[in-house]
């Protein structure tokens, strides 16, 4: 046999390496079952031949939409077994979205999990009519269904099982045909900007990408990892797939989305690839735990994370740890730290991983105090995910890291990054147009602002488009200051607009679960989330955490005034991204005249939502928000409280030194 | 005993002001009311009712408060004891149980389960315990049983508890399985209360207001439970339910009680257009128009 250069490939290496090993783990009826890698192939080979049955031919298209299941890497590997082409579909897009992808890739079979998305499907079938079968996996609700379109996944693993047994060989065969050049995901990307795309990954790609991510991180075979973020998402299928083939470690999935975070602590993975989300809210987890606790725990709580962040500070730098420090931050992990990390489910984390958008230096310290060895990773779909990491040891809160093996990282003359690798992707799939200016002569151009420090790390300030240009000509992120103000456990997303306006403001969403305690805790009743919301206590809340941030920052880039939205963001409205990105240009849109009323004269402005039932029903609220404002905090002008309170942050501010190149 | 048991008569309801002629599934019975009347000192609960449920049917028993719709349900589970008439469950082997007569927990045995008004958890056992509890009627073994533990008890348990693990995916209560019943909220907690009755195994279920004090949300999440469990695990269910759009939706057949009286009883349309029932239970004609819409008859 041939290097394994194609998934497939990679999955019968494994498969023979290491059969018994454990491939895939899931928990169901509360039991963690294993499926080994000799296993999991004859699966792939039993759908994939299954898939033939049913008339899959080399380059068709196969769309996948459910939950992190086993059956969602055995169907993305089989079809890509026979030279088609898979692509995952976010489980929590609404029909429309599922009908446009679906349509977008002209795909064959869907491979849908359940009731719920088989529903979206069979909604959208008139606009679908390429589509042949749609495969389910749990059959709960579909007994009444029967429609011709409808299919057990379970039957077309056994038609295929049949067929392996009257033709052995063939799926071998059909292995070895596969090729790097094929392409073999079709990656939606994450679209903060319009529709999305699809971008054509091929296992070339995929393949470069695994070599040069493990040629720097050396993940071993016995690891494991915990599969929870949506697995369409570049990240999900970077390590659950892309590594996990390369390197041989276990692919755990949780039970259901809702216990990620209990299995997480069963599973004690050894690492993790997060999006800035989850770690925020493990940050929100634990300070809101910690507030709920007797006085000792919190003075313990207080005293350690100080050690911790010195001690991280010191290591950082890479200085010298003194005797005494090195002393207390053991004592600190033994009273504090190991327990945090054993309720996280981090206690056995070698490596941890933050991407996909920036996340707060504040949230960064806070892992790297309790010993959390956390990283960035910085890339895009269209790289296959990754292109500049934190080394091991090498890590400063403001930058991105090193470019992998293998990449070229440049920074154009209009200050956006380039990137050139194997692992660039060959274009969006039907989309000549967008495929044209996103690369240029083997430069993929990220759309991203940034520029490389002097250690030739590279800082990624934000969007391009959405950086902004504060009324004294500085440069600054909106992201950097949303994700300052999201380090509050009361704060869920946060907007902030600036550019073009004489002054900055921030639309802010609560976080309704640990505001809500606070707010039980003072004995301050409530009814809504809009009720909540607007409690003159929460806005005090808020207010005192806006203006500690505001003194961190430069005096230009500071809140002058902010309102708490009556509602959460959400994907459904298109207001965030399915990775859970927030759409600054269409919020901008949605909610002008909130927009108009940050920069008005009134402090208070009406709103009016219409809320839509799943049985279609719809209500109307009508409320009022309050307009906060914090004019006084900038009444000195110019002179910047410096952060007093602990380590220096001025270089947390990137953007400040912004422009470059 | 003034009523024969009628075996091979497929006559619906025999309450007088009830036409004979309504279609309803030719599935055999599982229960049967006959005549039951309870009263307590001078106040009469139930009068003279009748009613059957048919094998995979849901039947909604729906009335104004105090029209005895909580006393039948305590009668044919064995709370009460009606001083006229009788209830018959017949299993799925086909043999005929006379409820009247058993206690509580045997009748529990039979087959069937039921769950309360008021939540009746241990709220300060985990959700598994309690189900786990509930599930104790169908674990056998005594004194030597438990002493060859492994041998005897240790595989009944594990059977027990991967019954208890399927109502848990069912009901998709997994991320709280461990947590103690009283810090879930309201509709959690009816959902658990479900599972307890589901733990029993039983052929069929009663459910005292599955749905009261729930939000519109949790309200359709039970109704899918509830369907579900007709459609997949092949229950009969009786329930009680104010909300009348849930009424409508679910049931196959609606029987109304009004002070201790059939008044009526029917598929969910024949019952809205009765104007015995619009009259006696809702007082106007909102039940005409209830479609999707939420009539709640009776406040909580």
């Amino acid at each position: 046999m041939t290097a394994a250069d194609t998934l497939p490939k990679m999955l019968c290496a494994r498969a023979r390496e290491r059969g018994g090993a454990t491939a895939l783990r899931q928990k169901e009826l509360g039991v963690w079952h294993e499926l080994t890698w000799r296993r999991y192939r004859e699966r792939v080979r039993d759908t994939a031949l299954g898939f033939l049955e049913l008339g899959l031919e080399r380059g068709d298209k196969v769309a996948i939409v459910g939950d992190n299941r086993p059956q969602w890497l055995i169907s993305e590997l089989a079809a890509q077994s026979v030279g088609a082409v898979s692509m995952g579909v976010y489980q929590d897009s609404a029909a429309s979205e599922v009908e446009f992808l679906i349509a977008w890739s002209e795909a064959v079979l869907v491979v849908a999990e359940d009731q719920e998305q088989v529903d979206k499907i069979l909604e959208a079938r008139t606009g679908l009519p390429r589509v042949r079968r749609v495969l389910f996996y749990d059959s709960r609700g579909l007994r009444k269904y029967d429609d011709p379109l409808l299919l057990d996944l379970a039957e077309v693993e056994r038609m295929g099982a049949r067929r392996a047994a009257l033709h052995p060989g063939e799926f071998e065969a059909l292995v070895e045909a596969t090729r790097p050049d094929d392409v073999a995901i079709l990656s939606t990307t994450s679209g903060t900007t319009g529709k999305p795309k699809l971008a054509m990954l091929t296992h070339r790609n995929l393949h470069a990408m695994a070599e040069s991510f493990t040629a720097v991180e050396p993940l071993a075979p016995g690891d494991e990892f915990l599969s929870f973020l949506p697995l369409p998402w570049i990240g999900e299928q970077m390590i659950a797939v892309a590594c996990a083939l390369r390197v041989g470690f276990t692919v755990n999935f949780p039970e259901e989305p809702e216990t990620a975070q209990q299995d997480l602590r069963e599973i004690g993975p050894h690492m993790l690839f997060s999006p800035p989300r989850i770690w925020e809210n493990m940050v929100s987890e634990v300070q809101v735990k910690i507030e709920d606790s007797s006085w000792a725990k919190r003075a313990i709580y207080g005293w350690a994370m100080r050690k911790g962040c010195a001690a991280a500070d010191l290591r950082l730098a890479k200085r010298p740890l003194p005797a005494a420090l090195a002393l207390e931050r053991r004592l600190a992990e033994l009273l504090c730290f190991l327990w945090i990390k054993d309720k996280l489910g981090l206690r056995r984390m070698k490596r941890a991983y933050t991407g996909g958008a920036a996340l707060g230096p504040d949230v960064f310290r806070f892992f790297h105090a309790l010993g959390v060895n956390l990283k960035q990773i910085y890339g895009q779909t269209e790289v296959s995910g990754i292109s500049v990491l934190h080394a091991d040891g090498d890590i400063k809160f403001q930058t991105v890291g090193l470019p992998v093996p293998a990449t070229e990282i440049r920074i154009a003359d209009n200050g956006e990054i380039l990137t050139r690798s194997p692992a660039v992707f060959v274009g969006y799939y039907n989309n000549p147009e967008a495929t044209a200016e996103t690369l240029e002569d083997g430069w993929l151009h990220s759309g991203d602002a940034g520029y490389l420090d002097e250690d030739g790390h590279l800082i990624v300030i934000d969007r391009a488009k959405d950086v902004m240009t504060l009324h004294d000509g500085t440069r600054f992120s909106p992201q950097f200051i949303e994700n300052k103000l999201k380090f509050s456990p009361y704060v869920r997303e946060a907007v902030v607009f600036g550019g073009d306006w004489p002054f900055v403001t921030a639309m802010i969403t609560i976080d309704f679960a640990n505001a809500g305690k606070w707010a039980e805790r003072k004995q301050l009743p409530y009814t809504t989330f809009t009720d909540l919301s607007q409690k003159p206590e929460i806005y005090a809340l808020v207010r005192e955490h806006v203006a500690r941030m505001n003194e961190d920052l430069p005096a230009a880039a500071r809140i002058r005034r902010f309102l708490l939205l009556h509602k959460e963001l959400d994907a459904d409205d298109a207001e965030l991204t399915r990775t859970r990105k927030v759409r600054r240009g269409f919020i901008a849109e949605r909610y002008r005249p909130l927009v108009d009323a940050l920069y008005g004269a009134l402090d208070r402005v009406p709103v009016e939502t219409v809320i839509t039932y799943q049985d279609g029903r719809t209500a109307t609220t009508r409320t009022e928000l309050r307009i906060e404002s914090l004019a006084e905090a900038v009444a000195v002008p110019g002179a910047a409280g410096r952060g007093t309170d602990e380590a220096p942050r001025a270089e947390n501010a990137p953007a400040t030194r912004g422009g470059r190149g | 005993m003034a009523h024969d048991p009628h075996p091979s008569a497929n006559l619906a309801v025999p309450a007088p002001e009830q036409p004979g002629t309504v279609e309803r599934s030719d599935t055999a019975r599982r229960l049967t009311v006959e005549a039951v009347s309870l009263s307590f000192g001078g106040v009469t609960a139930l009068d003279d009712v009748s009613l059957d449920v048919h094998h995979g049917e849901i039947v909604a028993i729906i009335g104004p408060n105090g029209a005895g719709k909580t006393s039948l349900l305590n009668c044919i589970s064995g709370l009460y004891r009606p001083q006229r008439g009788r209830i018959l469950f017949h299993d799925a082997a086909g043999a005929a149980h006379e409820l009247t007569r058993r206690r509580p927990h045997q009748i529990a045995a039979v087959g069937v389960a039921r769950s309360f008004q008021n939540i009746e958890l241990f709220a300060h056992m985990s959700v598994l315990d309690n189900l786990m509890l509930g599930r104790h009627i169908r674990m056998r073994g005594g004194l030597v049983d438990a002493a060859l533990y492994w041998w005897l008890q240790r595989p009944r348990e594990i059977e027990a508890r991967r019954r208890v693990e399927e109502i848990i995916d069912f009901l998709e209560i997994e991320s709280i399985r461990h947590h103690p019943v009283g810090t879930l909220a309201y509709g959690l907690q009816k959902r658990v209360e479900l599972g307890r009755a589901l733990a029993l195994d039983p052929e069929l279920l009663l459910l005292d207001e599955p749905m009261a004090g729930m939000n519109t949300e949790e309200k359709e999440d039970m109704a899918r439970f509830v369907l579900d469990l007709g459609e997949e695990w092949g229950l009969t269910i009786a329930l009680i339910e104010h909300d009348m759009g849930v009424v409508m939706d679910l049931s196959d057949w609606v029987v109304v009680l009004d002070f201790g009286k059939v008044i009526a009883a029917g598929t969910p349309d024949q019952v809205r257009a009765d104007p015995e029932v619009i009259r006696a239970y809702l007082g106007d004609e909102n039940l005409k128009g209830a479609g999707p819409a939420v009539v709640s008859a009776a406040p909580a």
